[in-house]
């Protein structure tokens, strides 16, 4: 099994109008065992700034802590928050660095602009980028959720049809995956507010 | 290579040839007495008693072993118990079948009907399971007929466990109990592709098993009603559910008692939970570790 597998889990995120969802699993497991059935996965940067990191929890918790670091840093020096390209930049770099002996994280990347234009980007676990305009997806049930996100999305869908979409993608794919499940955690994210939600879902 | 002397063809006159045909002998596993009578084409036509296979021309036999038997092993992870209690035999399965991490199935039949008396568990091969269970399932209405009585658990497992050791090392992966109720009251045996075979009063197989044992241990009283012992078959597997991620799906329970096997229930894990726990507790999903402040 690879090591991206050892903990499992499921990450998407989805463009809206004007706004972006952000969605992971809640299980921690070591291989078939599951754990804890509360974990975190998805991170804050700031107001309209979040990232998932899928793959292997211990990194994922590093490389979030050097994230924060470095983000800090760049807030204390420019007294701004960063524009989600420029972050996606920023993760890619610190990826990159440890190109021969990488985090195993393949993180997600969601946020909006200035102009409130929502940004989505996913990345290998060395830093290669990859933005889409509809959704990105990451984790163990990765296949399982393009299949459903393919066959849900809608474009331009407003903020409660997109938190539908995104939780109903989210809850049919990690039904098929034996490593990640057992509840969601939403985050929904428009100019005005953010939502954060814990889905109720299947405990097997 | 060495030339062969004089003297070793004296110590070894006779070298048979062991890969003439390369069928597999299957002659040891006829029972010394026929179980129906001499001659009676009427009922052995149309299926051999023992079914004989052909084993694979390589020559790395053991190598190109190893790499089918990754081939055909779906139904790998699950969770299957059976234990004795003063009325009768519990017997109960997850549903799940998982391909590596993928679900294949969410509603698999684990729990295999031999006959109105007896029933099977599978774990490990799916096709391994379900074939030599409906094998079984032959033999003991053949030993039924013969001997105008129904077959002992005892003897169904020792026939089952008797098939899997002539095939051992062979790759079959068979991880089974064999519960039932004759003459001598409920009996349950595990049966694996080992070539192992162990009565007991309470078992439990599968990658889940460790999970499920804890909760059957802690509840199992001998002298439970047939109620309470479903309620703690279907928790034990509920709870085997939740901690292992190659079991989930359908929690069913089958009771067997004089009368014959019934199921009792099949519940979809998925309430199940929530009926378990009704309340989710809207606990705090911080996980970050804060620093301690100067003291």
């Amino acid at each position: 099994m690879s090591i991206f597998e050892y903990n499992g889990s499921a990450l998407v995120a989805m463009v809206g109008k004007n706004c972006f969802a952000i969605a992971a699993d809640r299980r921690l497991g070591v291989q078939l065992q599951t754990i804890a059935t509360d974990f975190q996965r998805i991170y804050k940067m700031h107001d309209r700034l979040f990232i998932g990191l899928s793959g292997l929890a211990t990194d994922a918790q590093t490389l979030y802590q050097r994230l924060v670091f470095r983000h800090k840093l760049y807030q204390l020096r420019e007294e701004r928050d960063m524009k989600p390209e420029t972050f996606a930049n920023l993760v890619s770099a610190i990826l990159y660095e440890k190109r021969f002996g990488p985090y195993f994280c393949q993180p997600v990347i969601a946020g909006l602009s200035d102009e409130d234009k929502p940004f989505i980007c996913t990345m290998d676990s060395i830093g290669a980028k990859e933005l889409a305009k509809d959704f990105v997806v990451a984790g163990t049930a990765s296949e399982s959720l393009y299949g459903a996100c393919e066959a849900m999305y809608k474009p331009d869908l407003e903020p409660e049809e997109l938190f539908e979409t995104i939780s109903q993608a989210l809850l049919a794919s990690v039904d098929r995956d034996c490593l990640s499940g057992w509840g969601g955690h939403v985050y929904l994210v428009t100019p005005t507010e953010i939502k954060e939600r814990i889905l109720k879902g299947r405990m097997d | 290579m060495r030339m062969v002397e004089e003297g070793d063809r004296k110590l070894y006159p006779f070298r048979p040839y062991v890969c003439d045909g390369m069928k597999l002998d299957t002659s040891g596993l006829e029972s010394t007495a026929p179980v129906f009578g001499i001659g009676n084409e009427f009922l052995s036509s149309g299926f051999q008693m023992t079914p004989s296979f052909q084993l694979p021309s390589a020559t790395d036999f053991e190598g190109f072993q190893k790499e089918a038997i990754q081939m055909v092993k779906p139904a790998k992870g699950t969770t299957t118990l059976a234990f004795i209690f003063k009325h009768g035999v519990m017997v109960a399965a997850d549903s799940r079948a998982s391909m590596g991490g993928y679900i294949s199935s969410q509603s698999v039949k684990k729990i295999i009907e031999i006959n109105p008396y007896m029933l099977g568990t599978m774990a490990g091969g799916a096709a391994d399971c379900q074939f030599w269970h409906r094998n079984l399932g032959i033999k003991c209405r053949l030993h039924e007929l013969a001997n105008k009585r129904r077959i002992t658990v005892t003897g169904a497992s020792k026939l089952l466990a008797n098939i899997l050791y002539s095939y051992r090392g062979m790759g079959l992966s068979v991880g089974t109990m064999i519960a039932g109720w004759d003459e001598t009251g409920p009996g349950l045996y595990y049966v694996d592709s080992e070539g192992g075979r162990l009565k007991g009063m309470r078992f439990s197989v599968g990658s889940g098993s460790p999970y499920a044992y804890g909760v059957l241990d802690n509840g199992y009283r001998y002298d439970m009603t047939i109620e309470e012992a479903a309620e703690l078959a279907r928790r034990a597997i509920y709870h085997a559910t939740f901690r292992d991620g190659a079991s989930g799906g359908v929690a069913s329970v089958y009771y067997v008692g004089s009368e014959g096997w019934k199921k009792l229930s099949g519940d979809d894990v998925g309430e199940l939970h929530y009926k378990y726990y009704p309340v989710v507790p809207a606990a705090s999903v911080e996980h970050e570790m804060v620093e301690v402040g100067a003291a």
